[in-house]
């Protein structure tokens, strides 16, 4: 029944307040809180636990002048700027290409976008098959007559990128076709009437016209795909477990195997800060970006 | 303007009869289409060689399943099995080796249905709350946790991996299957608050009015108004989390004893173990099984899968 | 109810409905509704009219209780509600956008209300019945919204306001998503569910002949005042101030502005304005002559009358009825609205007149009526 006093502004909606503690909770506690625990962290020398014993920023010297370190964040340099355009320009091609009026549109759609429905592990392990050079891609060249032919990425520390992108472009392009095409459906009708009375030809309209009326949904495309790459973790261990030799390597499998394997939790603090650090130069930028858009608006 | 211009319906028969002058020679009618031109070869060519990448992998799994180990020595991994068995599934089923024991993915399979179940539950219902609030009984600094919390979603998780152990450790639910539970609640929450958040504040505002109107509480409208009429955005909700959580590998290699392993880290347990000979076909067969379960509900759920995704892409 | 609803002194509040005692309301810096003081009569049916955003909707819910006050008080049947729950405030409301809960049937829907404040059984069945045969929603019970038309949905809404047995209903645009005929026979009907209920009724609309038509009272907003309060009669033939002048009406108001010395004008036309009602004199010479195009008498009609004028002839459009013509006097575009069966074109020269009786007057200033 009615209350007796005026509001109190604590108890002002209490229940909305209770039931919003998870979340507070998880804001606070996980998001910030141990964000900032493992930040504090990475200046200590913590080895098999946690220790609050600051040693400056001996981890991250010690962290750069690891070559495997080195060649996580070259790999994913490499992998980051291929995975982004190759899954965007085919993204786009494939999101163009469903755009035609097409007949059976919906089973293109689900072929293109099934791997996404599976772990990372499933498309590790099959592509590990797929390109196995007993077996695999290899195998069935040089059984059609190219006895010389030579395609192991697996066991080429050079090549072995390439195992990645095929399997991760595999996995992923189908989301960003599918965002993409959300986004061409979204674009006025008018605007291809206009085009089409002005005589201009379809692949002009898309890339002069429909692309740049598109720079929002890139953008979405291009965080959740970088926001990927940085996590990118599964597939190396179940595709190369970082091999031939450190080859393949990403810094995800760094942080995990010092923290968890060489009992070295120091240095996967330190990896795990500079990732965070990553990310927030891509995050913040885009978020700047977005308020700016909302507040012109 | 003569009547002729507007032929009335009675003058229809005459002129069927009468020469038909009225049209001049040229075009007339529909255009002529070819039905198959240059560029709808292109465009079904160029969707054909891209639905074979995708679906090769698929065959090829599905073929090697099938084959036994000479037939995979001999032959091609693209050709169809001369000689069709399952053993390899139930092998991968029951018998393959992890390392530790040799009871196959069966093991794993129950430990991701008793790991996805509850955490599936549990985060829908906490996210659900979660968007409810934000959008109709807002509160001071509510916008401030929900801003955090999406900014959350893009924190790499390795940063977080560390002390969650050590919150797990305390509140001692390491290792156990209601910890990993917790940690998909935690980390599936942004994305499925944003889902429910976006979703209630379409609906109209009246609507939650009326139920005030009507003497119905925080949680009398909740259950009796707003659940009843979101089943669609439930399934999508469903959908997101089941494959996402079935999919999990990290949080369930970290917080799980090798016992509740899920079936992820079962099964890169099983194809990436060192010791024995290795048995392609069975790998295959267990690849399949784990991907069983998030492929069923992709082609069974169709286009609320994509929906679900887009939801909480585009958005976001 | 609980004693938490302190009843006011009982004289005060006799034979008042709402009363809204110096209610503010501001988000941060910016005022929403200025000190505003309203009562509502017994039986009252009063519409709350204004261009969108100017507060009424907001007012509507202040007294809902869906939206919290920054000042002042509300009460309700002599009840001081201010802090109450909108359930507790013994008011129904019915929505634009009818507010149905989609998944209930219309029984469910009626029934929603009662079942939460734990009305007995019968009582919930025998209050239902009798609001689906006042509103002949007996055949459509069992159904869902969804299933039903825009009508027969406002009906429902209309429905879930009766059944909870209340003094007080609110009205938010309850018409404006249906269609134009079908507007005008729902008006109807609320109107004589009006006089067969007696209950006290707020409405907010937008549309101005909602408000002729069925208010016992129309009160005109603006940027969260009010600006006038009065009959639709009183509104129409008196308007207070500049801006309800030009507000009611359509086409509105002519309004001329000129000067005024003793009982002349001067301006776009001269006239004597001897015969008009002043209710008060004009601080400085500037004014503003308003005339309804519909109090303009035109041809032999006008010889008769005490001001006349020539005006010239731009755009007529025949309306059937009547027929509408744009013309200009001097440098002033001027309405003027003539029977159906006159013939003018544009270019012709149209000699007009009016009785000051029909005018109204304004300070150029101040904006309000002399």
């Amino acid at each position: 029944m009615a209350r007796s006093g005026p509001p109190l502004r604590l108890f002002q909606n209490w229940q909305a307040k209770l039931a919003a503690t998870p979340m507070i909770l998880t804001a606070l506690v996980v998001f910030i809180g141990c964000s900032l625990w493992t930040v504090v962290y990475s200046f200590t020398n913590s080895r098999l636990l946690p220790r609050l014993e600051f040693v400056g920023l001996a981890q991250y010297e010690r962290l750069w002048s690891t070559p495997r370190w080195q060649v996580s964040i070259e790999n994913l340099a490499v992998y980051g700027v291929l995975s982004l355009i190759l899954t965007l320009a085919i993204g786009f091609l494939l999101a163009v290409l469903l755009d035609q009026k097409i007949r059976f549109e919906d089973g293109f759609r689900t072929i293109i976008l099934f791997p996404y429905a599976l772990s990372f592990i499933v498309t590790g392990v099959v592509w590990q098959w797929i390109l196995n050079p007993d077996f695999g891609l290899q195998h069935i060249v040089r059984g059609m007559g190219f006895s010389g032919f030579t395609f192991d990425p697996l066991n080429d520390p050079n090549l072995v990128i390439l195992a990645l992108l095929a399997a991760g472009i595999w996995q992923g392009a189908g989301l960003t076709t599918v965002i993409l095409l959300a986004g061409l459906r979204g674009i006025d009708e008018d605007v291809w009437k206009a085009a089409r009375v002005d005589g201009i030809p379809t692949w002009k309209t898309y890339i002069f016209i429909v692309l740049p009326m598109m720079k929002p949904v890139f953008a979405t495309c291009v965080v959740l795909i970088s926001a990927g790459i940085i996590k990118l973790y599964d597939l190396v261990v179940a595709l190369t477990r970082g091999g031939p030799g450190i080859a393949s390597e990403v810094p995800a499998k760094y942080v995990y195997d010092y923290m968890f394997g060489n009992q070295n939790l120091g240095q996967g603090f330190a990896a795990s800060t500079m990732m965070l650090a990553a990310v927030l130069a891509i995050i913040i930028p885009f978020a700047l970006f977005q308020l700016g858009r909302k507040r012109r608006v | 303007m003569s009547d002729a211009a507007f032929p009335t319906r009675a003058a229809a028969p005459a002129r069927a009869s009468a020469p038909r002058g009225r049209l001049l020679d040229g075009p007339a009618g529909v255009a002529p289409t070819r039905r198959m031109n240059p560029k709808r070869i292109m465009v079904y060519g160029g969707l054909i060689v891209f639905s074979i990448y995708y679906l090769l992998p698929l065959w090829v799994m599905v073929m090697t399943s099938l084959k036994g180990m000479p037939e995979i020595r001999m032959g091609n991994i693209f050709a169809p099995p001369m000689e069709i068995t399952f053993e390899p599934w139930v092998k991968a089923w029951s018998e393959a080796c992890t390392g530790l024991n040799c009871d196959g993915l069966s093991r794993g399979f129950f430990n991701s249905v008793a790991i996805t179940v509850p955490a599936t539950i549990l985060s829908i219902a906490v996210a659900a709350v979660n968007g409810y609030a934000l959008v109709n009984w807002r509160f001071k600094g509510s916008e401030v946790f929900f801003t955090i919390l999406i900014f959350g979603a893009f924190i790499p998780y390795q940063v977080m991996i560390y002390p969650i152990v050590i919150i797990l450790r305390e509140i001692g639910l390491m290792g156990s299957v209601w910890g990993l539970v917790l940690v998909h609640v935690v980390f599936g929450m942004p994305i499925i608050t944003l889902l429910f958040r976006n979703y209630f504040s379409s609906l109209p505002p009246e609507l939650f009015k009326a139920a005030r109107v009507d003497g119905a509480g925080f949680w009398g409208i909740f259950l009796r108004v707003l659940v009843p009429m979101s089943l669609p955005i439930f399934t999508v909700a469903v959908i997101l989390q089941v494959t996402g959580i079935w999919n999990d590998f990290l949080f369930g290699v970290i917080y799980t004893r090798p016992d509740s392993y899920p079936m992820t880290v079962q099964l890169n347990n099983i194809v990436n173990s060192v010791q024995g000979v290795r048995e392609y076909n069975v790998n295959m067969a267990a690849t399949l099984l784990t991907g069983l379960v998030p492929l069923t509900i992709y082609f069974l759920s169709g286009k609320l899968f994509v929906r679900g995704i887009a939801a909480g892409a585009v958005k976001g | 109810m609980a004693q938490a609803l302190r009843a006011a002194p009982a004289t005060e509040l006799d034979g008042i409905s709402v009363s809204i005692r110096d209610l503010s309301l501001s988000y941060g810096s910016v005022e929403v509704l200025g000190d505003l003081n309203l009562d509502v009569k017994d039986g009252e049916f009063l519409v709350l009219l204004g261009a969108s955003g100017c507060g009424k909707s907001t007012l509507l819910n202040c007294i809902a209780g869906l939206q919290p006050a920054t000042e002042g008080q509300i009460f309700i049947s002599g009840q001081n509600v201010t802090w109450a729950e909108p359930s507790e405030r013994g008011i129904g409301m019915v929505f634009q956008s009818y507010a149905l809960y989609p998944q209930m049937t219309v029984e469910g829907n009626l029934s929603f209300g009662l079942k939460n404040a734990r009305v007995p059984k019968d009582e919930i069945r025998r209050r239902v019945a009798r609001a689906a045969d006042t509103l002949q929603l007996e055949p459509l019970l069992k159904r869902k919204p969804a299933a039903l038309s825009g009508g027969q949905r406002q009906r429902v809404a209309i429905g879930r306001a009766l059944v909870r047995d209340v003094d007080v209903f609110l009205f938010d645009e309850p018409l404006s998503n249906l269609d134009a005929k079908l507007r005008a026979e729902l008006r109807v009907e609320l109107k004589r569910l009006h006089q067969n209920l007696g209950n006290t009724m707020i409405y907010v609309t937008h549309d101005q002949i909602e408000a002729m038509t069925l208010a016992d009272r129309i009160a005109i907003m603006r940027g969260g005042k009010i600006q006038q309060l009065a009959s639709p009669d009183d509104i129409y033939r008196r308007p207070a101030n500049l801006y309800v002048a030009g507000f009611i009406g359509s086409p509105p108001m002519n309004l001329l502005p000129g000067r005024l010395e003793g009982n002349r004008f001067t301006g776009a036309l001269t006239a004597d304005v001897t015969g008009y009602d002043f209710t008060s004199r004009p601080r400085g010479p500037e004014v503003v002559l308003g005339i309804r195009p519909e109090h303009v008498r035109t041809g032999a009609a006008a010889e008769a009358l005490p001001i006349r004028a020539e005006a010239l002839v731009e755009v007529v459009e025949p309306m059937g009825a009547d027929t509408l013509v744009w013309a200009q006097l001097g440098q002033t575009p001027f309405r003027v609205r003539m029977d159906g069966e006159s013939r003018v074109r544009a270019g012709d020269r149209l000699s007009v007149g009016f009785d000051p009786a029909s005018l109204s007057l304004f300070d150029a200033a101040s904006e309000t009526r002399l």
